[in-house]
């Protein structure tokens, strides 16, 4: 049975599971002897709670394991006598056999996969069936326990809230798991490629060119410096050269001169500016900027000029970035107390001098945070350089040449089409292995100012 | 209103900052109804009254503080030296620098202390030289009386202080632009009674040099800081004459009620 | 009265001279960097407002015409044409394969050239024709007109454009009656196609709605859970805090990580207990987009949901816990109803996010040329933003507006979530 249906089917023996025990504690109540320690509908709930929760955890595990069962059951089939050893042929038949039993599929590519067809289709339904017996038992047996447990005298409402309990601490681990299942995911890649390509190589060479790997010498052609500094450039310099003063600038004059009815009107505009997807403006920077841009260096006499200019990608990127800039530099302002302001004002100081020398002092500890933060929101940009930064991994500081950046070969690594064990797959997961790492100091940096400057004002 | 002091144009031109017939509204709300009084040089000016009485509005209304507030209005006139400090000509930058404020809870910039009294003469450009500016900055933190207590440490933040030597800090700084009024609202509110005492009896020493006009709450305070004292009601001023002659033979039944303490 | 004296001078300090001139020069100088410091942070925002414009109406300017199409009429003579196809077939789901087979599209495509040497009628226009004599098989034993999406070149010719041979016969067809330019409903019907005449975003519109299906039922009801333990009832432990470092990073982690993390963890090859067995869920398919931006949009509706908690007054809880309520109750009847709007605004703006999330979608495969829409979780789909890093790839003229008019469609859902995001926000901002 398909997996919706039967979460559908287990939901509906909760429901079930909810009115009948809801039923019979109304009728306890009826009898008046006693006074119930919980409500008929927090009966409900437990009998509900054990009717759905084991039987979803095993589902849950169930979908998860069984693919490993039905791969056993089919390779006993006589039909898998025949399969090769290599484990990776092996999979691959597997796999397109599963393919057209489910139905994804018409037919398959490996005629050998084609008697594994049936045993495939057999084995699925067995253990498919198997697994949606055994759930619908567990709701039963389930619902019988509590329904069977459920007295006047039973604290309900205890237990719900016991369980319920249980339910918001699993849910707010799954952020933690979320981070541990990042690291490992990239670390386990990552160990993989660092067993084919020397990490001294990835990490300190200079020649990025992933379309000619030497299978002997992976390392030759994978030294990720070139990328590195392409982020670097696009991100933390080009980028922040047009975020941080526009962005300062535009938080500067909504805060501190611009009237009610502007800032009313000029601060959504900033978070449309935000709410603009990545595509959008990697869109616009491949139609119009790169061009514009490209014209403008033949104009300044460079006639070669590439139209996947460094320039082009970080300058989309910065606007991009402005309001992210502004909203940080806009809480870290107002964060400095008015006596501030007030005490500058006071002393006959201009707007602009109280703004340059006493505000912004004292909001600097935020602004770098938002900058740090900033730093690593570009360099983790994707769309804006996969449509309009090279692929070419050059090392230059002139923003007319074409430069590319970590996240764009990811993409670029893995869309190709490649087997999953190859170094140049494996590279991408190093790559993105490198970028977390780089983001998660930057945030946690930045996390760290933005609390030592907070608690510096409360 | 105001009958303490008899009031004519002619006397006016004579005083330090003189206002007349002043009203402040914020929106539509009036805070303060048709106050005039006169602040002299020498003179330490107490202003009195429950809080929310307007005194720290009417005070505000001095340097044009509460241009700051969007929505604040001033009507009335409000002289310098017989200048109307509301007209186009007069400056705000400068009118601000003459009349110098300290405020209730001491706000040091987060700077070090020597860049904290530097700050006024900086903007203002009242030093010619290094050594110019520091002679104003030990000069001025003398006059507040927190030279001996911060000489060796002039580069340390101005927010490590203590309550009492940040609010002398800010005194300092607010010496250091060569101000000719000084004014202060409720300087000692968020002090202990030691940091107090050192106040006033700054305020006592400052006093042959400025015109100080000083809002507080503590009537035991403007009975000894001051030569004059103002009492607001209700954004009225109800009484304004010497100090001495409000606190024992106060004229008005409202003054009395409240020095005796029957409210506010 | 008698105090009053003159002002004693400072003894070190002349009195300044605030009227003489080097200090009026001064005073302008210093008001002349005032009225630049306003001028530039004017600029900023004007320049930051003109890139908006500037974007929008570039969009606007390519993608309108996206959303009209012309259409020739096609004169067919079925019987002439020598369609060999077996009429019993043609209600059959063996249709298609059987109209392609008899070679309708390369007859469609002759009868399209009888007015020329260069064909009027779009690539796709047989596909016009085949769901025609699919709707209505009897058309196959005479004559008929059937209105078919026009080439690129014509489409241009109609709007005065392209070369003058096109415009030629585009005012000849247009004077005839045999050409048309209406709204191109098409485009909100079809999925992808090789023809830029024929491209729609249905396709890629379901795969979206399938995919923010999946993400709001996961990350939905997990994030307002963890907020709540978090906020409610968390010890404030070592734990606590690794729990709330975790989702403070997790929110600033660059989307592109989640993709890798979901092509490793839902698409990759596992290993357990010596089994080696392939992906968890089929490639491209909604369910694992879906699952992927659940995890990355989940810290948002955390961060944003605590804050709505946070900000529900203690004197309610107090309240409902005064009359003997247990904190599960004081939660989930009190404090939960009271911060729902704040949450929902927090949800609404995470969603608009994941809706318009390119990168780590592109990683687990979601580029698939989706012919059809997707039927399920588990077909393989596309979404919106794919779709238009797909199409900004093809090199055809015909792409660049309907790229653009896509853009439009998606910045149309973006600014319709972020309003009623900013509404929810405005109205129901603080009752207490």
């Amino acid at each position: 049975m398909n997996v919706f249906a039967l979460l559908f089917v287990v939901v509906g023996l909760g429901l079930i599971g909810w009115l009948t025990a809801r039923a019979r504690a109304v009728r306890f109540d009826r009898g008046g002897q006693k006074r119930l320690h919980s409500l008929p509908s927090q009966h409900g709930w437990y009998v509900a709670m054990w009717t759905v929760l084991p039987a979803l955890l095993f589902v849950a595990a169930w979908t998860a394991l069984s693919p490993a069962l039905i791969r056993d059951q089919v390779l006993k089939a006589p039909a898998a006598a025949q399969l090769s050893d290599f484990a990776f042929e092996r999979d691959t038949i597997l796999g397109e056999a599963r393919d057209v039993a489910l139905g994804r599929a018409d037919s398959t590519f490996d005629p050998t996969a084609d008697a594994l067809v049936a045993p495939m289709r057999e084995a699925i339904a067995f253990y498919g069936w198997t697994g949606t017996a055994i759930a619908i038992l567990l709701a039963f047996a389930g619902g019988a326990f509590a329904f069977s447990r459920i007295s006047p005298a039973f604290r309900a409402r205890t237990r719900v809230e016991r369980g319920l309990m249980l339910i918001l601490l699993v849910a707010s681990l799954i952020a933690i798991l979320t981070t541990i299942g990042i690291f490992l995911s990239l670390f386990w890649e990552s160990i993989r490629f660092f067993a084919m390509v020397p990490p001294q190589d990835f990490l300190f060479s200079t020649h990025w060119s992933p379309q000619l790997i030497d299978p002997n010498n992976p390392g030759k052609s994978l030294g990720a410096v070139p990328l590195f500094w392409g982020t670097f450039f696009i991100g933390a310099v080009i980028a922040m050269l047009v975020a941080i003063p526009f962005g300062l600038m535009s938080a500067i004059y909504l805060t501190q001169y611009a009237a009610p009815r502007v800032r009313a009107w000029m601060k959504p505009m900033l978070e449309i500016l935000a709410g603009v997807p990545t595509v959008v403006y990697g869109y616009f920077a491949a139609l119009t900027v790169a061009p514009a841009v490209r014209d403008l260096a033949v104009h300044l006499g460079m006639p070669f000029a590439s139209a996947e200019s460094a320039l082009a990608a970080g300058l989309v990127m910065g606007v991009m970035i402005i309001p992210f800039v502004s909203s940080l530099a806009d809480d870290s302002i107002a964060a400095v107390p008015t006596a501030m302001r007030d005490g500058s004002l006071a002393m006959g100081a201009t707007n602009s001098e109280t703004i340059s020398r006493v505000l912004l002092p004292a909001a600097l500890p935020g602004v770098v945070a938002g900058v740090l933060l900033a730093v690593s929101r570009a360099i983790g940009e994707t769309m804006i350089v996969v449509m309009a930064a090279s692929g070419a991994a050059n090392i230059t500081l002139n923003p007319f040449e074409s430069a590319t950046t970590v996240t764009k070969q990811i993409v670029d690594l893995l869309t190709g089409e490649s087997e999953f064990d190859s170094p140049k797959t494996l590279a991408a997961f190093a790559l993105g292995l490198t970028l977390f790492v780089i983001t998660l100091l930057l945030n946690i940096v930045a996390l760290r100012v933005v609390k030592k400057y907070r608690e510096a004002y409360e | 209103m105001t009958d303490a002091t008899p009031l004519s144009t002619a006397t006016a031109t004579g005083h330090k900052m003189s206002a007349r017939g002043v009203n402040v509204f914020y929106g539509d709300k009036q805070a303060i109804r048709d106050v005039s009084i006169d602040v002299d040089m020498d003179h330490v000016t107490a202003f009195i009254g429950p809080s929310g009485c307007g005194k720290s509005t009417f005070l505000r209304t001095l340097n044009r503080m509460n241009d700051t507030i969007a929505s604040a209005r001033v009507t009335g006139d409000i002289m310098l030296d017989g200048e109307d400090i509301y007209s186009s000509a007069m400056d705000v930058v400068q009118l601000r620098a003459r009349v110098g404020m300290v405020f209730q809870k001491p706000n040091p910039f987060p700077k070090s202390i020597y860049e904290n009294v530097a700050y006024g003469p900086r903007i203002h450009g009242l030093a010619a030289s290094k050594v110019a500016l520091d002679g104003i900055v030990e000069g001025s933190l003398r006059r507040a009386g927190l030279w001996d207590e911060v000489k060796d440490r002039l580069s340390d933040s101005g927010t490590a202080l203590s309550g009492g030597q940040q609010q002398r800090l800010c005194i300092a700084r607010a010496i250091a632009v060569d101000p000719e009024v000084i004014l202060m609202d409720e300087p000692c509110s968020a002090l202990d009674p030691i940091a107090t005492a050192k106040i006033e009896e700054l305020i006592h020493e400052l006093r042959g040099r400025y015109a100080i006009v000083i809002v507080t709450h503590n009537m035991q305070q403007a009975a000894r800081v001051s030569q004059k004292t103002a009492f607001f009601h209700l954004g009225q001023l109800v009484e304004y004459g010497d100090t001495d002659n409000i606190f024992t033979a106060p004229k008005q039944e409202r003054t009395k009620d409240y020095i005796t303490g029957r409210y506010g | 009265m008698s105090k009053r004296a003159a002002p004693a001078p400072a003894p070190e300090r002349t009195p300044t001279d605030w009227k003489g001139a080097a200090m009026q020069k001064r005073i302008r100088r210093r008001y002349a960097a005032e009225r630049r410091f306003k001028l530039f942070g004017m600029l900023a925002v004007i320049l930051s407002a003109a890139f908006l414009a500037f974007l929008i109406a570039t969009m606007v300017a390519n993608g309108a015409r996206g959303f009209t199409r012309s259409e020739v009429a096609l004169d067919l003579d079925f019987p002439k044409m020598g369609l060999a196809v077996d009429r019993t077939h043609l209600s059959t789901p063996g249709a298609d394969l059987a109209l392609s087979g008899a070679g309708l599209q390369d007859k469609v495509e002759i009868a399209a050239e009888s007015g020329g040497d260069h064909s009027l009628a779009a690539n796709s226009a047989w596909i016009t024709v085949r769901d025609a004599i699919k709707a209505d098989p009897s058309i196959l034993g005479g004559k008929r007109t059937i209105w078919v999406p026009a080439s690129t070149a014509l489409e241009m010719g109609a709007r005065g454009e392209g070369t003058a041979a096109a415009q030629a016969d585009a005012s000849r067809l247009r004077s005839a009656g045999k050409l048309r330019t209406g709204f191109n409903w098409g485009f909100f019907t079809a999925s992808n196609s090789n023809d830029p005449v024929a491209v729609g975003i249905w396709g890629a519109l379901k795969g979206s709605l399938l995919t923010m299906l999946v993400t709001f039922l996961i990350a939905f009801p997990v994030g307002v859970l963890a907020a709540i333990y978090l906020e409610e009832y968390a010890p404030k432990n070592r734990w606590t805090d690794l729990i709330e470092v975790s989702i403070n990073n997790l929110a600033a982690v660059p989307s592109i990580i989640f993709g890798l993390l979901g092509l490793a963890v839902f698409l990759g090859t596992w290993q357990i207990g010596g089994h080696s067995f392939g992906p968890l869920l089929p490639r491209s398919a909604a369910v694992v987009g879906g699952l992927t931006l659940a995890l990355m949009i989940m810290p948002v509706i955390v961060i944003a949901s605590r804050n709505a908690i946070k900000g529900v007054p203690p004197s309610i809880r107090d309240a409902a816990l005064g009359i003997g309520a247990s904190r599960i109750q004081v939660v989930f009847h009190h404090v939960l109803p009271l911060a729902m709007p704040g949450i929902l605004t927090g949800t609404i703006i995470g969603m608009a996010r994941a809706l318009g999330e390119t990168a780590p979608l592109l990683l687990i495969g979601m580029r698939a040329f989706i012919v059809t829409a997707p039927q399920g979780f588990t077909d393989p789909a596309t979404v919106l933003p794919v779709q238009i890093f797909l199409w900004s790839d093809e090199v055809s003229r015909g792409f660049v507006e309907k790229t653009s008019a896509a853009i439009i469609v998606l910045l149309v859902f973006l600014l319709a979530m972020n309003g009623l995001a900013i509404y929810l926000r405005n109205k129901f901002e603080t009752r207490w």
